[in-house]
Formats: structure tokens, C-alpha cells, sequence
């Protein structure tokens, strides 16, 4: 990827933070979704939110975009609360692939030019600065060759990274991302995380939504698991263990577990655990309740128990499904 | 024979009548483009029921008709809003009861009250009989709705879009959906002049929907929806005289036949590009 361009407006402005202390959300019919919920994320971070669907992943997004408001509590933003930094762009989105209207008559060009509404003018006329954010951002995605394309003719990874093309136009200091490696393939999921680290890099902080267990000692600092409240929230290697996994999952992961005969001919202790939440599993190994992260994160990769060719196929379904608009 | 052609132009109910249909037609058309993404083209529809028994009160009690119409169709919107939020029934059906309540209401008073308002010029439109005082009322409702859409529309294309980034750029997407509704109810009014309740729908889905075959952009698509409109309505206005038939049946005649016309021949997303693209994908294999 192009080495980063970061204009000098990207670099200053307030330094990123999300600070969220004893939230509590209900809906109009009265269901709470979230009750006292508490963590808090500096700058330079890469935070994975983690937890079963339904657990209040979503909310809690929604209540850091401002859709939703606590009914107790206090979120606050880069120290400002949401509105305000709403208003300064500060917070930048990725959605979810079914939250897009794929068959939407915009070319990739014109998404990304979205995300730099909120520095235009009143009518939104692109200026010259705008289009070289632009330009960057689809630069640093490699996705300039596709500016010209409408967005339902595009692979699944191809859409996610216009849409973290857009947050980057945008220039968003905290930057959210719901569910990023839902049908992407691994090549794609390699490139966005490295992006995602170059942004860590820069001072950015990142909340992901995430159900890929596995990934997440790769690349995330931080880890936030729900269930309905923030049970645990800290630094990876503290916070993402095995007994904080079953608190919020209870019994919804996959859990497999070989130790004893099915491992080893001899006495030895130590046993492997495997947990998957659908996508990529984690993989711990060692003695009885003193496991560790099978051989740091990048070997974990090479033993996906998904089929890597079942995610390449997924994708070009994605492609050519009906919901694009190509004909 | 050019005289002929140029006959209508020498009556000023007919210039008057080319005009005004023309600009309610783009306004309309401009409307349609965000209605037809949503999923929300039968909203049109109900609209145009819905504020039939307001213009009815109004002739009743002599009051501008566009107020009486705006009310009723704010009320029909709330109406909605409130059976959506309080059961749990589909969209579709909520707003198949209130604007057909709206609409019998309509044609009880207009029924009772013979005299306030002929029943055929609200459900069929009278462009050509239009009043003086309609005319500027239709003018001013059209020309402030289109001042406001090329300002912003940029803005309610985000929203349409993708509420979230809306959000996160600063706009309000709650604020700009009450602004497109106020400005759709206006138009509906407007029209309601000119093609009447029955095929407003029409002029509100109709060119958005020909222009989505046509482009893959957005600004493109509101510039032909609206070159559509206006033309179809112009032309529709002005062949009225000749064939002496009704001016929205005409119009919205006009604007169907550019639509099959695109249906069929536009270049990626008509049917036959699309079998080009069928058999240039056959080809390699034989």
C-alpha cells in the first residue's frame, strides 16, 4: 500500500478517545439493551468489541454515533460529548455489507466523497483538497483503478475497502468498524489489517465489531466483551482469556478441546483448546487453565479450520449476486 | 400546417397550461429519484389520497387550497406514523388503511357539499381550467420546492443513502427526511392540479425509475429524471389540445412510453444490452 499522505489537518485536531461510563440504553419498547456499561480507549488503539449477536455490540455503536442516547450514563468523545464531535467529523463509520444499498446509482468515487461532507460548504462542491483526499484514500485502499465503477459490481472485499477509503477521506480520528472481515477473503483481510495498524500507527483509535475470534490477538490491543453489559475490558493479553471468552459466550461458542490420549501417547500435561464463534477460531495451548495463544498469532492463521476455498467462493457469490445492479 | 402546430400557443389557457405543467413536472420528477430508491413509491400515492378531503374543506370554507391540502396531508403522515409505531403491522398495510380513509372522507364531503368543488377536477386534475389564483399558488409551491432540492441535495443523497455517514459528517437524517416529506407533500398538492389524485403516483416514481436504467450516478439521474418530466408534461400539455383529452392521462402516457423505451433499449441496464451481454458470454464457449 501507498505510504500515507496525512495532511496536516488529519494529524492535528483533539486527540482520539472513547470514554463510556456506566451507559445504560433501553429502547422505545422499553428493552435494555445495554445496562451500566463502562470502558475507555486512548489514542493509537486497536479495540475488538466481542460478544454473542445480541449482546448490545450494535447499541453501543449506535449510542457512539449518536442514534442512540443512554438513558443513564455518560459517552464521551475525544472529550467532547457525541454531538460535538459528530459535528467536528471526528468519528468515522464502516457499515456493515448488508447496511448498504448496493444497487444504489453511486460510482466508488462518489462514496467516498461523502465522507468529506462535513468539511465542504454549504451546497457540498468538492474542492480541490477534498478531491486529493480522495484520491489518497482510494490510493492507500488500492482501489483507484475502481473509482469509476458503480459500487454493486464490486467483490465483497473491493466494498469493504471503499468504505474505509471513505473513512479515511473523511479524515476521522476514531474510526469504527462493524464487522469488517464478514466475506472478505484473507488476502483482503491481510490488507485491511495492515492498514489498520498503519492507522494505530498515525494515533488513530479503533473500535471493530468482530465475531473472528482468531484474528483478534493478531492485530488488537484491546479488547471490549459484551453481554448485555462491558463484563471485561482491557489489554489483550490480560483480558482476552479463556475464562472471560466463557462469560460471554457462555454456550454459543464451538468448543473443542484435545488433551490426555487424543493428543499425546505420554503424561504430558499440556492440552490444545480450540474456540470459534463461527469464523476463525482461537486456538490455546498448554497445561490445564495456563494456556496460551498457540504460537503467537500468525501460525493460528495457517490452521483456519475454515476452508480458506469456502471463503473464496462466498465472495464470488457476492459478486455476482442479485443484489448488484450489473445486468 | 405549422400554423396548425402553433395554434394552442395563441390561447393563453394553453401557454398557461404548458408551463405550469412542465414545472410541476421536473419538480415532481426531482422528488422521484430519492422516492423510487427507498422503496417508498406507493408513499406518493397515499400522499395524493390523503390530501383530497383537506382541498375539499378548503374550497369549503374558502380558504387557499394548498393549506387545506398541506394539512390534511401532515395529519395523513401522522396518522401513519403513529398506527406503524403502536402495531405491528407491515408498512404497506398502514398505509393502505389511512389513505383510503383519507381519500372516502374526501369524496363524502366533496359528495355532500356538491357545490364547494367538482369531485372529477381533484381525482383527474384541470390543468386547463386552472385559475389565476391556482396558477401562482402552484408557481410559488414548485419554484421554493426546486430552490430548496438543488441546494440540498447532495445532502438528502447521503441520507437516502446511508443515514450513519449522515450522522457522522454532522447532518441530521431525521431533520432532512422531514424536509423531503414536507417538500413531496407540497408537490403532491402542485399536482394534483395538473394529472389530479389518480396518477400523481406517476409523476413521483415514473422518471426516477426510467433515469435508474439510464445511469449509474446520482447527479446524472436527477438531471434526466427532471429533462423527462418537464418534457413530458410540456408535451403532454400541449398534445391535449389536439387530441382534446385528458392533460394527466396524456402526460403520464408520455412519460410510460419513455420508460419501455428505456425498459428496452438502455445501454447496460436495458433488456436488450442485457441479452448482448448474454450472448458475448456465450460466445467464447461455442
Amino acid at each position: 500500500m501507498k505510504t500515507p499522505v496525512i495532511s496536516s489537518s488529519m494529524a492535528a485536531g483533539p486527540t482520539p478517545s472513547i470514554v463510556v461510563a456506566g451507559v445504560t440504553v433501553r429502547y422505545g419498547n422499553g428493552v435494555t439493551a445495554v445496562h451500566d456499561a463502562s470502558f475507555a480507549l486512548g489514542p493509537g488503539t486497536i479495540c475488538a468489541l466481542v460478544g454473542i449477536n445480541g449482546s448490545g455490540k450494535s447499541t453501543l455503536f449506535k449510542t457512539l454515533m449518536g442514534f442512540l442516547k443512554p438513558a443513564k450514563g455518560m459517552v464521551s468523545i475525544a472529550g467532547m460529548e457525541v454531538r460535538q464531535a459528530l459535528k467536528r467529523g471526528l468519528v468515522a463509520y464502516v457499515p456493515q455489507a448488508e447496511e448498504v444499498d448496493w444497487s444504489f446509482p453511486v460510482l466508488v468515487d462518489d462514496v467516498v466523497m461523502m465522507g468529506r461532507y462535513g468539511h465542504m460548504g454549504f451546497l457540498r462542491i468538492a474542492g480541490k483538497a477534498d478531491r486529493d483526499a480522495v484520491d489518497d484514500a482510494l490510493a492507500r485502499v488500492n482501489m483507484l483503478e475502481f473509482r469509476r465503477r458503480q459500487i454493486g459490481e464490486l467483490s465483497g472485499g473491493q466494498r469493504k475497502r471503499v468504505f474505509l477509503a471513505r473513512a479515511l477521506a473523511q479524515g476521522g480520528r476514531i474510526i469504527l468498524l462493524d464487522e469488517p472481515f464478514t466475506g472478505v477473503d484473507v488476502k483482503t483481510e491481510d490488507q485491511i489489517v495492515d492498514l489498520m495498524r498503519e492507522l494505530r500507527a498515525e494515533g488513530r483509535l479503533m473500535l471493530v465489531s468482530t465475531h473472528n475470534l482468531g484474528s483478534i490477538p493478531d492485530f488488537c490491543d484491546q479488547v471490549v466483551l459484551v453481554n448485555k453489559t462491558v463484563l471485561a475490558a482491557g489489554p489483550t493479553d490480560t483480558t482476552f482469556t479463556h475464562a472471560n471468552l466463557q462469560r460471554a459466550f457462555g454456550g454459543a461458542l464451538r468448543h473443542f478441546r484435545l488433551e490426555g490420549h487424543a493428543l499425546h501417547e505420554d503424561a504430558d500435561a499440556r492440552r490444545v483448546t480450540v474456540i470459534s464463534d463461527d469464523e476463525r477460531p482461537l486456538v490455546l495451548y498448554g497445561e490445564r487453565d495456563h494456556e496460551k495463544l498457540a504460537d503467537g498469532g500468525q501460525t493460528t492463521r495457517g490452521q483456519t479450520t475454515r476452508g480458506q476455498t469456502t471463503r473464496g467462493k462466498e465472495n464470488g457469490e457476492r459478486a455476482t449476486g442479485r443484489e448488484g445492479r450489473s445486468s | 400546417m405549422i400554423e396548425l402546430l402553433l395554434e394552442p400557443f395563441g390561447y393563453q389557457y394553453m401557454v398557461k397550461a404548458i408551463w405550469v405543467s412542465a414545472l410541476v413536472g421536473g419538480v415532481c420528477a426531482f422528488l422521484s429519484c430519492y422516492l423510487m430508491l427507498k422503496g417508498w413509491s406507493l408513499m406518493g400515492d397515499a400522499l395524493a389520497h390523503a390530501i383530497v378531503p383537506g382541498v375539499a374543506f378548503a374550497y369549503l370554507l374558502k380558504v387557499p387550497y394548498a393549506a387545506g391540502a398541506f394539512f390534511s396531508g401532515l395529519l395523513a403522515a401522522l396518522a401513519m406514523a403513529l398506527v406503524r409505531v403502536r402495531t405491528q403491522l407491515r408498512e404497506d398495510a398502514v398505509i393502505g388503511i389511512v389513505f383510503t380513509t383519507f381519500f372516502a372522507v374526501g369524496l363524502l364531503i366533496v359528495s355532500i357539499n356538491p357545490t364547494s368543488v367538482n369531485v372529477q377536477s381533484i381525482v383527474l386534475g384541470n390543468i386547463l381550467g386552472i385559475s389565476d389564483e391556482d396558477v401562482l399558488q402552484v408557481a410559488i409551491i414548485a419554484a421554493i420546492s426546486l430552490g430548496i432540492l438543488i441546494a440540498r441535495w447532495k445532502d438528502l443523497m447521503l441520507v437516502f443513502f446511508d443515514e450513519n455517514q449522515a450522522r457522522a459528517v454532522g447532518l441530521s437524517p431525521t431533520r432532512l427526511k422531514i424536509l423531503f416529506f414536507v417538500l413531496l407533500s407540497a408537490c403532491t398538492v402542485a399536482a394534483l392540479q395538473t394529472v389530479g389524485a389518480c396518477l400523481v403516483i406517476a409523476m413521483v416514481v415514473t422518471p426516477g425509475a426510467t433515469a435508474y436504467l439510464l445511469t449509474d450516478r446520482f447527479g446524472r439521474l436527477i438531471i434526466i429524471a427532471v429533462a423527462m418530466g418537464v418534457t413530458t408534461s410540456a408535451v403532454g400539455a400541449y398534445a391535449s389540445y389536439f387530441l382534446d383529452g385528458s392533460t394527466g392521462g396524456l402526460i403520464v402516457v408520455f412519460q410510460t412510453i419513455l420508460f419501455l423505451a428505456a425498459f428496452l433499449f438502455a445501454p447496460r441496464h436495458g433488456r436488450l444490452a442485457a441479452r448482448r451481454a448474454a450472448r458475448s458470454v456465450v460466445e467464447p464457449v461455442a
